[in-house]
């Protein structure tokens, strides 16, 4: 129960103009740049802007800022932002064949077309800490260059389409408009389309948690990574005005094809299954959690049992937006005061009564 | 989609489809035009024309969309921040742009530079000063980004067994 | 280029603030059925949407709000208009269209053809706005129901013959069920899907004197 109550005018803001102080910190160190942030905490940025399911390195840049670093809260302050904009349109779906490739590898083939790209990766570093950083002017190494011609990089899943061994892209049925949680309630059960939705805004650690899960055990998928890809894609839209689809720039993201193993239903023969993943900004450890979710929760299209809980749409997709999470967890340091009073005069209450009973039970023990 | 403009302002013509992709060159290369590309070029015109906001510039949302598996049916990925602007110049000239970001001001200054390059003598000016620099550096970049990840390519050699 | 001027001018000067003054004013109309409000912003809809009929559709559609033109504004410039402006899809289905626009003397489809809502989502449902010729030169219209003290009274020209019929098995449906604006010119008044309306008679209007002054 909610009631009225005023007051604490000054305390909020003078705790908000504490929070500014802190945010602000030691003056004699210089004020943190968007520019700073873009450039050396950019992966930072870019999980505010897949969770905030906003595309914007400045703005997500700010957001995390303003909120002193805590994901969750900028997250917040980008999806808040958000719903001031009118929306001019849906892009042409991305070209991710046509991306312009910063990282790709494929854990199930050695060689393939385009090559292993290790790219800017923080596979194959020791986890030692580097006390070079702690000097802010080192010099760093400008990066290696191979020149020469570019091989075109094919997906993976076209290699083994080739020989009819997995099944092919997703596809809705005919007439299928894409859903958009953003604008409709969510409803149960709900299509592919409007889960990868909901998962590609989902929290990175709740995602992390329910793909480990099924690695140990819990609606076991037996997944390989057929390929990581991470790299520019242009944002096409079609211009009524100029009767032109237009090139709007391009944006990062990362890619993630799971092959899993299937062995077949009365329906298909056996083949490889995939679970998909698509995220903004490089973020491969949720491109590789969404992919497993994305296959877990399509137990009920192959006919196999729903035995965990990444295999509960239900479970996963009310859960995994953090946004929503925290807003009703932290809605409990709200004051409660009166159902609190309420709560404290029901166990007076049942004390009361539940002590006759006790003393009466004790007294016919000593009796016997 | 919406037809309502289809086959809009160059029906005739008998050049008009190729006046249709040389806009959508320019278009796609004003996109990503810094915003000081686009200030130098304008500051740098002698003769800047009135012009009138037809809309915008504004900022609003595009909802970039997927495909399931990577080809298959779309889905809402998330949206991007665009910003687009619309204007006519005293001449009857109308023109359009839209860029990823939410910098109007470069949006605004886009539209009117292709506003300006349906003119052929303005055209070439505009291409000679901003255009070909432009396409010169973004190739650029995407070159040297692809040599930087061309280096960390995996060159497998297999070990020989040991078998003495 | 003939349609260009048409097509891309004519809009409101200041989107923001413009559309939340003529939002302002339809919101009040709706909680105050028969209540006439009027758009004194300037703007030039094409031919031949009216004034506060085209104020009401930069206001409430966009990119989310498939929109059902009657066959004679499908034929003018107001498609390329409302798309420019207004990015709002095109619907030849009444019942996927959130909003519906007539012009002056278009006839009237059957209401029960545009979306209706659902029981779970009411809300869901086709907002027709229909253009007249004057709001209150015409036959005497009673108004009652939430918004409304007691009654209020319009008098619209022009209103399509069965349009008192077509309400009453609207207003059976409830919660379901499409809502209407009526526009003359710059004037509109709004008549939610709760509002009920009556022909005045004579009688009617004698016996309701008291009533509506007590």
């Amino acid at each position: 129960m909610y009631v009225a109550v005023k007051g604490g005018e000054k305390a909020i803001a003078n705790a908000h103009r504490l929070l500014a102080d802190r945010r602000r910190g030691d003056r004699s160190l210089p004020g943190l740049t968007i520019a700073q942030l873009i450039g050396q905490l950019g992966l930072a940025v870019d999980r505010v802007m897949a969770e905030a399911s906003l595309y914007d390195q400045s703005l997500a840049a700010l957001a995390l800022k303003q909120a002193r670093g805590d994901m969750i809260e900028a997250i917040f302050l980008l999806r808040a932002y958000r719903t001031t904009l009118p929306r001019f349109g849906a892009s042409v779906p991305l070209e991710t064949g046509r991306m312009q490739v910063e990282r790709r590898v494929s854990a199930t083939y050695k060689d393939l077309p385009g090559g292993q790209l290790l790219g800017p990766t923080f596979d194959y570093t020791h986890r030692l800490l580097d006390p070079d950083l702690l000097n802010e002017t080192a010099e760093v190494e400008e990066p290696a260059r191979r020149d020469g011609e570019a091989e075109a990089v094919m997906r993976v899943s076209d290699i083994l389409d080739r020989e009819g061994l997995i099944e092919p892209d997703g596809e809705m049925p005919e007439d299928h408009v894409p859903g958009d949680l953003t604008r409709e309630p969510m409803e149960f059960p709900m299509p592919r389309d409007l889960r990868l939705q909901a998962l590609a805004r989902g929290d990175e650690g709740f995602l992390l948690a329910l793909g480990y899960s099924t690695q140990r055990g819990y609606g076991r998928t037996h997944p390989f990574v057929g390929e990581i890809r991470m790299g520019l894609v242009e944002v096409e839209f079609e211009v009524p005005e100029l009767g032109l689809t237009l090139s709007l720039g391009e944006i990062r993201i990362t890619e993630c094809q799971m092959v899993n193993q299937f062995k077949g239903s009365a329906k298909a023969p056996p083949q490889f299954t995939r679970g998909y993943g698509l995220v903004f900004g490089q973020s491969e450890r949720k491109a590789m959690s969404m992919s497993l979710v994305d296959r877990a929760l399509r137990t009920g299209e192959f006919g196999e049992d729903v035995v965990a809980p990444a295999q509960d749409e239900e479970f996963v997709i009310s859960h995994c937006d953090n946004v929503q999470a925290t807003g009703f967890v932290e809605h409990l340091k709200l004051p409660h005061y009166v159902d609190f009073q309420a709560e404290l005069d029901l166990v007076r209450r049942m004390r009361a009564r539940h002590k006759p009973a006790e003393e009466t039970t004790e007294h016919e023990e000593a009796a016997e | 989609m919406n037809t309502a403009f289809a086959d809009p302002d160059h029906a005739g013509p008998p050049d008009a489809g190729e006046e249709k992709a040389r806009r959508k060159r320019d278009l796609d290369l004003l996109a990503r035009a810094s915003r000081a590309e686009l200030e130098d070029l304008w500051n740098g015109l002698d003769d800047k024309p009135a012009h009138q906001r037809l809309r915008g510039p504004e900022t609003g949302l595009v909802m970039v969309r997927g495909r399931i598996g990577g080809g298959g049916s779309p889905f809402n990925l998330g949206e991007a921040t665009v910003s687009r602007a619309s204007v006519r110049l005293a001449d009857g000239a109308v023109g359009h742009a839209y860029r990823l970001g939410t910098d109007r001001r470069a949006a605004e200054l886009a539209a009117l530079i292709d506003a300006l390059a349906q003119d052929a003598g303005r055209r070439a000016v505009i291409a000679d000063r901003l255009l070909a620099p432009l396409a010169e550096r973004l190739a650029a970049e995407a070159a040297a980004r692809a040599a930087e990840t061309a280096a960390t390519k995996v060159d497998f050699f297999t070990m020989v067994r040991g078998e003495d | 280029m003939p349609d260009r001027t048409e097509t891309f001018a004519g809009g409101f000067a200041n989107a923001v603030f413009d559309s939340q003054a003529v939002f302002r004013t339809l919101m009040d109309c709706m909680a105050r059925p028969g209540q006439t409000g009027e758009v004194t912003l300037s703007l030039a809809p094409p031919a031949p949407l009216g004034i506060a009929a085209g104020a009401v559709m930069l206001t409430l559609c966009d990119h989310d709000t498939p929109v059902w033109l009657s066959p004679k504004l499908s034929q003018s410039p107001v498609p390329g208009w409302l798309a420019f402006h207004g990015g709002a899809p095109l619907t030849t289905e009444r019942h996927e269209a959130r909003f519906a626009f007539f012009e002056g003397r278009a006839p009237l489809p059957s209401l029960g053809a545009f979306a209706l809502g659902s029981q779970e989502y009411p809300d869901r449902s086709t907002t027709l706005i229909i253009e007249v010729a004057s709001l209150d030169n015409g036959q005497p219209l009673t108004l009652s129901g939430p918004g409304i003290r007691d009654t209020a009274g319009i008098a619209p020209n022009g209103l399509p013959a069965d349009f008192l019929r077509q309400w009453s098995g609207n207003g059976a449906l409830f919660p379901r069920g499409v809502d209407v604006v009526l526009t003359a010119g710059r004037r509109l008044v709004a008549l939610p899907r709760t509002c009920k309306i009556t022909a005045k008679t004579l009688t009617e209007s004698v016996a309701e004197t008291p009533a509506s002054e007590g």
